[in-house]
């Protein structure tokens, strides 16, 4: 078979390791591991060409259970680390994995500037309201009556709205999931890798564990009821009063991604010192 | 009005001062670079207050006739082109009976630490002389009479100027040239009680250069080709450097937006095959340290340099001091063995960053390079340093048969690394626990096995001659470390010419430690001191917690930024007689 007919028939499976998943049974992040292998698939790309890069939590240990180059860094700085990773191998497809105390709580000064900074990467949170890995505390997306251990009756705090600080920042595609549907899921992906620049997606990823209440999630989520746009403002203003379960591609921006040119690798190296000759 | 006769000297120090703006700095490097052109060695040391703008400055000049790596103990002239604010460095400036400070009667007022030193105090109208002349400016006056009193010719001079200001342009170069001559007519009838013996033969190429930027050329001689940037003073200059001079060599730079990023960034770039750097100051280096533990567990190869800089917390951003020794040695959790280096001099940064980046590769591991504002910030005129063969170069896995193992435990612990792109070679860089196959384990046995490795592969690996600087004899064995080697190098050559011997013990690399080598290196002494710029004494510590030291043990320790000088090291090694 030629490397060509290799790629045409690259199967979900061929993108699964064989390491087994610390997640409970019922976890949502299943399927998300589902939809990655299958939106790889259907992008045909070999697997030692995908980065997976995460921080620290459930859903950070995603990169593992797929069949790519993976990296489990530390918590919060996963986007640091790809910004690096890709700046240095643009020929990489680099995929950052997140949870959304991982993203938006430690390591939500790097999500403003991924945003804004604009490099050609993929951003995926996996939403469940709450920290998972270390058993139930409340997250930036949290509600505030959520009563936890942490926070008895409830932390008071209203969440934040990641989509649309996504769009202020600067995202040049932003979309929501549901992990629940894989497949919708990984035609998201496919469309957000394909597109230029950053592309952020919110997957709703429900805890069981911790947050029981989430298994409801698939009665709730339903298509957007409109088109994507490739306004910011309006679709702002659309995230801001709908009630956080419209699922699809909501924003298509066309800036360009950021990559800083590299000089000629055959550089004369003597030349840098000239500066220094007296 | 010439009293005394000149007494001929291999070394004289100028201090110029003035308020921010006044251009004591630019006065500074044009004397330096002027003696250098004419043969002579030097150094220019800054020292600026906090102020962005509008503060003081001094710049801390030393020509020689011999290379110099360090202050000298007292200043033979001091030029104020103003005294304000002036008494808040002039600790640093030391001055004598035999020292001449030239003010302006219309600077205000010297600090009172002038008048107690004895030093002669004469007032020359720089201000005024400068106002007359079209584009006069009084810092280019004062040039004038350090070039006069320090012997310095009007060719060189010239050449500076042409060179400096040639985007200013003509008019400027001339009108510069005007204040000179006329800074040059004011000194005339003044004279130091010292003259600066002729420069010896120049021998092969010199250059003009600061610590950080030599930093910078040794990080891209050892093959980094990445580095994330957060501006800190006094590191940013490195960065400086090497935004434009990455680019030039093939690579790239990136800005972060923060040190936890820029730390994080080059792990990414390292892990895609780039040898990457960071470079930063002490608060940087703390946020840092968790990231610092990822790459050590993951075994991702990085460089940080941390140009140290007064301490804790905020501390004196523009001064020296060494007192970043703990954070780098034993700031990281766990057990992390990891590599700490410390360059000796301006033209060392680059020799001890080029190797750190060659170690850092070839053992999978980061390296913590331990600059300081003092070296980082100093420019000297200095022999081009030699061409050395280190270049970073990592073990890679390129013909891959599954399953790879990453973390494979054979061999010498440095395990072949597969960089993205190599079929067959997907694996997950992990800070948690792992298996030779990189996959995560809380087992007691693996996690011994990971340990032994990364302890093992630093532990065992061949350092050569360059792990210390080794000199002298004699049974006191004076030990320092970074940039205070020079100074005690210059004090043990004087203590020599007294009939004292000594020698001089400085690692280069501090961590892992080398105690066979430490040992040959301090065989048959009897007396051991101890030279290091902390308050804490963090070197001595660190020594009594590796290493056997035999007999007596003194310190000499004081926190920065107050420098030691050699002086003090003549001095201290001459009071301690066998
Ligand atoms: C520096 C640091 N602080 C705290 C932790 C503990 N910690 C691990 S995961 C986590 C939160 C994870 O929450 P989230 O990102 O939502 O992931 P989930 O488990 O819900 O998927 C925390 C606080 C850590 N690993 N590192
Ligand atoms: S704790 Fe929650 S998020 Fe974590 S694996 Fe279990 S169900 Fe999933
Ligand atoms: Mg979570």
């Amino acid at each position: 078979m030629s490397t060509a007919e290799m790629r045409l028939a690259c199967k979900p499976g061929d993108y699964k390791s064989d390491v087994q998943p610390v997640w409970c049974p019922g976890c949502g992040d299943y399927h998300v591991l589902m939809s990655f292998t299958r939106a790889f698939a259907a992008l045909g790309l070999p697997p030692e060409k995908i980065a997976v890069i995460s921080g620290i939590g459930c859903s950070s240990r995603i990169p593992a259970y797929t069949n790519c180059y993976g990296f489990h860094g530390v918590h919060g700085r996963s986007l640091a680390l790809a910004a690096g990773l890709k700046v240095t191998r643009p020929d990489l497809t680099v995929v950052v994995a997140s949870g959304d105390g991982d993203g938006y709580s430690i390591g939500g000064n790097h999500f403003l500037h991924a945003c804004r900074r604009n490099i050609d990467m993929t951003y995926v949170v996996m939403d469940n309201r709450v920290y998972g890995m270390t058993k139930g505390q409340p997250s930036p997306t949290t509600e505030p009556d959520f009563d936890t251990a942490l926070s008895p009756g409830g932390t008071g705090v209203r969440p934040f709205h990641p989509l649309v600080i996504a769009l202020a920042s600067g995202a040049n595609f932003v979309a929501r999931a549901f992990s629940g549907s894989p497949n919708e899921t990984a035609d998201i992906l496919v469309e957000a890798i394909r597109h230029p620049g950053f592309s952020f997606i919110e997957i709703l990823s429900p805890c069981v564990t911790f947050r029981p209440d989430e298994k409801e999630w698939k009665s709730m989520v339903r298509p957007a009821p409109v088109e994507a746009t490739d306004d910011a403002a309006r679709a702002a203003r659309r995230l801001m009063t709908d009630d956080g379960f419209n699922i699809g591609v909501l924003y298509r921006g066309e800036r360009r991604p950021f990559q800083p040119p590299f000089g000629r690798a055959d550089a004369d190296l003597t030349a840098l010192e000239t500066e220094f000759v007296l | 009005m010439r009293e005394k006769p000149m007494r001929e000297t291999t070394s004289v120090s100028v201090a110029i001062v003035g308020s921010g703006g006044a251009g004591a700095l630019t006065t500074g490097n044009f004397v330096l670079e002027a003696a250098s052109l004419a043969g002579w060695h030097g150094i220019l040391t800054r020292t600026v207050g906090p102020q962005i703008r509008g503060g003081e400055a001094a710049a801390l000049v030393r020509l020689a006739t011999h290379p110099v790596e360090c202050l000298s103990d007292r200043f033979d002239l001091l030029i104020a082109i103003d005294w304000l604010n002036a008494s808040r460095f002039d600790a640093e400036i030391r001055l004598g009976p035999d020292s001449l400070v030239i003010g302006d009667p219309r600077g205000g007022e010297p600090p009172a630490s002038i008048a107690a030193s004895g030093a002669r105090l004469i007032n020359v109208p720089m201000k005024e002389t400068a106002k007359a002349l079209p584009e006069g400016r009084a810092n280019m006056i004062a040039l004038g009479i350090a070039m006069q009193l320090l012997g310095l010719s009007e060719d060189a001079m010239a050449t500076v100027l042409e060179r400096r200001l040639a985007e200013k342009g003509a008019a400027a170069i001339a009108a510069s040239r005007t204040a000179l001559r006329a800074g040059i007519d004011a000194a005339r009838e003044l004279a130091l009680p010292v003259r600066l013996a002729p420069p010896g033969e120049i021998a092969g190429k010199r250059w003009l250069v600061t610590g950080n930027e030599a930093t910078g050329l040794g990080a891209i001689r050892g093959g980094v080709r990445f580095a994330a940037a957060y501006p800190i003073t006094p590191a940013t200059e490195i960065l400086e450097w090497l935004a434009p001079n990455l680019v030039k060599a093939g690579g790239v730079l990136l800005q972060a937006e923060d040190e936890l990023a820029s730390i994080n960034m080059i792990i990414g770039a390292s892990f895609g095959g780039t040898p990457s750097l960071t470079a930063t100051s002490g608060p940087g280096l703390s946020l840092m340290i968790e990231a610092l533990g990822l790459a050590t567990a993951a075994e991702v190869p990085i460089v940080v340099v941390d140009v140290m800089r007064g301490g804790p917390s905020t501390g004196i951003p523009t001064k020296s001091e060494q007192a970043d020794l703990n954070i780098a040695v034993y700031g990281f959790h766990g057990d992390a063995p990891h590599l700490v280096l410390a360059p000796q001099s301006v033209g060392d940064c680059l020799f001890t960053t080029q190797w750190a980046a060659y170690l850092a590769e070839a053992l999978q591991a980061p390296a913590i390079v331990l600059s300081d504002q003092f070296m980082g910030q100093s420019r000297a005129a200095i022999a081009r340093p030699a061409d050395v063969a280190f270049i970073g170069q990592r073990r890679r896995a390129t013909e891959i048969a599954a399953p790879y193992k990453r973390y494979a435990l054979a061999g010498d612990g440095v395990s072949a690394m597969a960089i993205p792109g190599t079929p067959n070679g997907q694996y997950t860089a992990d800070g948690l626990t792992h298996t030779e196959r990189g996959i995560p384990t809380s087992r007691a046995e693996d996690h011994l096995a990971q340990l032994d490795k990364r302890r093992d592969k630093l532990a065992r690996f061949a350092y050569g001659d360059h792990w210390a600087t080794i000199e002298g004899d004699g049974d006191l064995a004076v030990l320092t470390w970074g940039s205070l080697t020079g100074a005690v190098r210059e004090g043990l050559a004087r203590a020599r010419k007294d009939g004292v011997a000594a020698r001089l013990v400085a690692p280069r690399l501090l961590y892992p430690t080398r105690p066979d080598e430490f040992a040959a290196a301090l065989d048959g002494a009897k007396r051991l001191l101890v030279v290091e710029q902390t308050h804490s004494a963090q070197f001595h510590h660190y020594l009594r917690a590796h290493y056997d030291l035999p007999g007596e043990v003194r310190v000499l320790n004081r926190p920065g930024p107050l420098p030691i000088s050699p002086g003090e090291i003549h001095r201290t090694v001459l009071e301690w007689r066998a």
